[in-house]
């Protein structure tokens, strides 16, 4: 990546060592925030890990097989979420930076994060009125004619709250942050680099394959990254619109869902007492864990594909 | 915001007398919406062959949609057989992605069609001046949560642009080795917190240093602060990195000192992005409930204290009106998404200036 | 610099605010020349939900009649309520249900005096109103059998002929049902499953739990989740507090020969059907409500939550504002505005006398 400081040793004077001080001393206090968050949860969620059903009333067996489904649809419903935004918002931001009219694009970047302001407790109430009952009857649609494809196995859900929906809402919330950033890093991309493919002839898109994408992957896997984050993360959207049963399937229509981990908290959190609470809390050591091996997973792709990578 | 030149390359041959040699074999400009409109015709005709027979409504959102999606291999079809492989699958992007715009614009325009018209019911002077104080069913306001929601993000803000800003800075300008890659991991780390954990943590440190139970409207600064500080670095961080080394290298050359050529080149260059990026974060923290639910409590009077005693915030004030309705239901119903509204307006409004900020600081260059 | 720089939007808010400090115009100012009220301070509590709209309103009515009072009524859960007021962070609590005898023997509550007992009073009882959404269907009378079927997933389709027996003269579609349940953990749930455990055990085969006690049907969080769900559903069915029923059709349940509607009169002869729980100290007033009685017009399905006190406070500085607070909730003006804003059923007579007493007793 950009290599700012050269080899040879530039002279420091003493602005630059109260800078460079001050940047060391932030990201210090990230270390010791998350230091903190970490020894916290730790200590909380200790004793819950090893807690059976008589510690813990909310424990079926042990912790492992309580927050096993609860993983499961952490994932699949942030999975859901991510394959229907990625597309879309790679396409939102080609659009915003190279397709539309050049006065358009940013008052459609700017409508675009507006959607990012919305609170998550609104994305919750929109899902429940407008959006379940206007899929439902599409769903009753899918389940009577596609009901032989396993993800679309009946018995279809009366209302339309079902994990594709929420997965939906889920992608409209992640849609904001991935789209800015796209939308920025392909904004960037070198116009020497841009005009040349141009000039050789390519159409816009061969021109966007060969410039504009390549320059702007590790920009695409960071929004991902992102958009994954708040996607396993969100508590009230989720709460509000799964009808979440806690089953592990991966039917997406009808009305016994996967809960997830965020979503149950916030459900049983305010009923929760004693050793309860520390399974609340140990079961949010499990997302963030599970939150951090997908970003790592990211990581490791972006690395092992820099070398392929046409920019830089 | 700094512009980009968008090349077009459909008027590129416009310009020259000979046609044939350009133009022929190119589909004429008025093609696609002939296509999207034939497809858009024969999609309605379909549909109301189908209402006929099934004796229902005539389905208009239903039509709309299949004839747009048949557009996108029709396109591609007509376009295939006049202009060549190439050139179809340019048409077929373009079909792609604008259509990957519009279908964002439904639930865009949807939600926003739900709020306003919902929203617009109690946003009247009351809401604006009154607290819930003393309130029961009609009538009442939000003034206590909105001056809650602007202290507290605000204080979140105070505390994490510096921190997060800084630290992409280090990660870009200075860091090598071993903590560069730890921060960047931790950083990593940090996104997965949930909103609702950080919350517990705010709440938890607050109680250990001042007494159990203790519930003030710092705590919930700091969770969001906790929240957004991880969302700062990572945005920042990828814009920085966007900054063309030459531009260091030539102020380098000239003897300009590091910190003063990122401050004053650097900064500037990418300070659109980076202004998107903090405004990004700050909407989504200004929206969060779980974590100011649990840190910053909830109250019905006003606080203008963020040290001393619960801040009511507008998510939370949306949420508790929602959940927990009286008599009549429709009064706290209305106050919820006029507060909906508010929040959403807030935020408009500081994505504005930062906007404006933004355009007044960056640098007048040709891009 | 950058920092001034992108601080502004920060300063921008932060002067907002402070251009916003004038104070709310129903908060303040309200000089208190006619209230005679001596009583000042700053009362906390936290507890059920399912109380919330109805503090609100008894601590509107309270906070008139006293200005210089402020109290704040946290609706965290039951659960949270109980934890926060055993650990001393709030004056008082409200819980869907009584403390149990094994949680007085641990003892620990941190503002009570070392050898102080508690104080529970049902002050706050609801009817759970069953409701569904079936068109031109306002009322269906069930037994609890059929209304135990419908939920755990047996009885499937409304014209079942069970549901059928009982409601001549309505008709049935065929039509899937979709019973909707509260996916939080609730003591709605509770009282709910404990009706249908102890009314119908031998369709109703879990114990009475505040999590749903099995995967099946569809789940929505928290009272106005369910009533959202059922309302934009098709052949739903829920229940729910009865003030929240609105517009929905409501099931009449069978209580001995008739079938008995929600109301607040029915609500609140269960609670007087109902003996205490036995072996609890003087003032605590918590109820083993008898689910099966065969009295005439009983409503059984009911939610009884709870104010839970110190009988006596370690430090005596809110004592008075406990007492006056409780006192007003228990009062007749207390359980009427209750009623009017959160839909409660007013105590009896009976059962105000002994809350009296025991409030009296708190020092």
């Amino acid at each position: 990546m950009s290599s700012a400081s050269t080899a040879i040793k530039a002279k420091q004077r003493p602005g630059d060592r109260v800078f460079s001080g001050s940047a060391v001393f932030a990201g210090s206090m990230i270390l010791l925030t998350l230091a903190a968050v970490a020894i916290f949860l730790i200590v909380q969620s200790l004793p819950a890990l090893f807690a059976t059903s008589e510690d813990a009333s909310i424990l079926p067996t042990n912790f492992w097989a309580y927050v096993g489904p609860l993983v499961f649809g952490t994932i699949w419903a942030a999975a859901l979420a991510l394959i229907m935004a990625l597309p879309v918002s790679i396409g939102i931001a080609l659009f915003i930076s190279h397709y539309a009219p050049r006065r358009l694009a940013s008052l459609l970047g700017y409508i675009v994060d507006l959607l990012a302001a919305v609170p998550s407790v609104v994305f919750g109430l929109w899902g429940i009125g407008v959006l379940a009952p206007a899929v439902q009857p599409v769903y009753s649609w899918l389940v009577d004619n596609l009901g032989w494809f396993p993800l679309f196995a009946g018995p279809v859900s009366g209302t339309g709250r079902t994990i594709l929906t929420a997965g939906i809402v889920l992608a409209v919330m992640v849609l904001p942050i991935m789209t800015a950033i796209n939308r920025e890093v392909f904004l960037q991309t070198p116009v020497l680099h841009e005009e040349a493919a141009l000039a050789l002839g390519a159409t816009r898109w061969e021109m966007i394959r060969t410039a504009v994408l390549p320059f702007g992957r590790s920009g695409i896997v960071s929004a991902s990254v992102l958009g994954l984050g708040r996607a396993l993360g969100e508590t009230m959207a989720v709460a509000m619109v799964l009808s979440a049963t806690g089953a592990v399937t991966f039917e997406l229509l009808t009305s016994v869902n996967p809960s997830t981990i965020a979503a149950n908290i916030a459900l049983s959190f305010p009923e929760a007492y004693g050793m309860n609470v520390n399974v609340l809390i140990a079961t949010g050591l499990i997302l963030f864990v599970v939150t951090f091996a997908v970003n790592a997973f990211a990581r490791w792709i972006v690395s092992r594909r820099k070398e392929f990578s046409g920019a830089n | 915001m700094t512009t980009t030149t968008n090349p077009e390359p459909a008027t590129r041959p416009a310009a020259s007398p000979i046609v044939n040699t350009f133009t022929a074999g190119r589909l004429p400009s008025y093609a696609p919406w002939l296509v999207l409109g034939t497809a858009i015709l024969v999609a309605a005709a379909v549909f109301g062959v189908l209402a006929l027979a099934a004796g229902s409504g005539y389905d208009w959102g239903g039509a709309i949609l299949v004839g747009a999606l048949l557009y996108i291999p029709s396109i591609w079809l007509f376009s295939m057989l006049v202009e060549g492989r190439r050139r179809a699958m340019d048409r077929l992007v373009t079909a792609l992605v604008t259509g990957a715009f519009v279908l964002a614009m439904i639930p865009l325009i949807s939600l926003t069609i739900t709020v306003v018209t919902f929203g617009l019911a109690r946003f009247d002077a009351e809401f604006f001046t009154f607290s819930m104080r003393n309130v029961t069913g009609e009538g009442g306001g939000a003034l206590h949560a909105i001056v809650g929601t602007l202290l507290m993000t605000g204080a979140a803000a105070v505390i994490s642009i510096p921190i997060g800003l800084m630290t992409s800075i280090y990660l870009v300008e200075y860091g090598r080795g071993r903590l560069a890659r730890g921060i960047t991991f931790l950083v990593d780390v940090m996104t997965g917190i949930p909103s609702i954990v950080a919350g517990l943590f705010a709440y938890a440190v607050f109680s250990i240093f001042l007494g159990p139970g203790t519930r003030t409207g710092i705590a919930g600064a700091v969770s969001l602060a906790v929240l957004m500080i991880p969302v700062v670095v990572r945005s920042s961080e990828e814009m920085l990195r966007l900054v063309p080394n030459e531009l260091r290298e030539a102020a380098y050359a000239l003897g300009v000192p590091k910190w003063l050529t990122i401050v004053k080149v650097v900064l500037p260059t990418s300070i659109a992005g980076i202004t998107t990026g903090i405004m990004l974060s700050i909407a989504r923290v200004i929206g969060e409930t779980a974590p100011l639910l649990i840190a910053a409590g909830f109250t019905a009077s006003m606080n203008y204290n963020l040290f001393d005693g619960r801040m009511q915030s507008l998510p939370v004030f949306v949420y508790t009106q929602y959940a927990n309705q009286g008599n009549p239901p429709e009064a706290y119903l209305d106050r919820a998404w006029a507060a909906a509204l508010t929040l959403i307006l807030i935020v408009m409004a500081l994505n504005l200036i930062a906007r404006l900020v933004a355009r007044f600081f960056a640098p007048k260059f040709g891009r | 610099m950058n920092l001034k720089r992108f601080g502004v939007p920060a300063v921008i808010a932060v002067t907002a605010a402070l251009a916003l400090s004038s104070c709310a115009s129903n908060e303040g100012g309200a000089a208190p020349e006619e209230s005679a009220s001596t009583l000042s301070g700053n009362l906390v509590g936290a507890g059920a939900s399912s109380q919330d709209a109805a503090q609100q309103a008894w601590i509107a009515g309270f906070q008139t009649a006293n200005p210089d009072v402020t109290i704040d009524y946290d609706p965290s859960g039951s659960g949270a309520g109980r934890e926060t007021f055993l650990e001393g962070a709030s004056d008082f609590a409200g819980s869907d249900r009584a403390f149990k005898d094994e949680e007085i023997a641990a003892g620990g509550f941190a503002k009570c005096a070392p050898d102080s007992s508690i104080i529970e009073l049902p002050l706050y009882v609801s009817p759970i109103a069953v409701i569904f959404n079936l068109e031109g269907v306002d009322t269906l009378n069930l037994e609890p059998a059929t209304l135990a079927g419908i939920f755990a997933g047996t009885i499937t389709n409304w014209n079942d002929p069970a549901i059928a027996a009982t409601n001549d003269g309505v008709t049935l579609p065929d039509l899937a049902i979709t019973p909707v349940h509260r996916s939080d953990d609730s003591g709605t749930t509770e009282n709910f499953t404990d009706y249908l455990y102890a009314a119908a055990p031998a369709v109703w085969t879990w114990e009475a739990d505040g999590v749903w006690p099995f995967e099946g049907g569809e789940a929505a969080q928290g009272t106005s989740g369910v009533v959202d769900a059922v309302t934009n559903g098709t052949g739903t069915i829920g229940y729910a507090d009865a003030s929240r029923a609105g517009d929905l059709g409501t099931v009449a349940v069978k209580v001995g020969d008739e079938f008995v509607p929600y109301s607040p009169e029915a609500a609140a002869s269960i609670v007087d059907a109902s003996p205490f729980v036995e072996g609890r100290a003087e003032g605590d007033l918590a109820i083993e409500l008898d689910r099966t009685s065969n009295e005439s017009g009983v409503y059984p399905i009911v939610l009884v939550s709870y104010l839970i006190a110190c009988q006596e406070y370690a430090e005596p500085d809110n004592v008075e504002l406990v007492k006056a607070y409780l006192g007003y909730m228990a009062s007749a003006e207390g359980q009427d505005v209750a009623a009017e804003n959160a839909g409660s059923a007013p105590i009896t007579d009976a059962l105000r006398e002994q809350a009296m007493a025991a409030i009296d007793s708190i020092k």
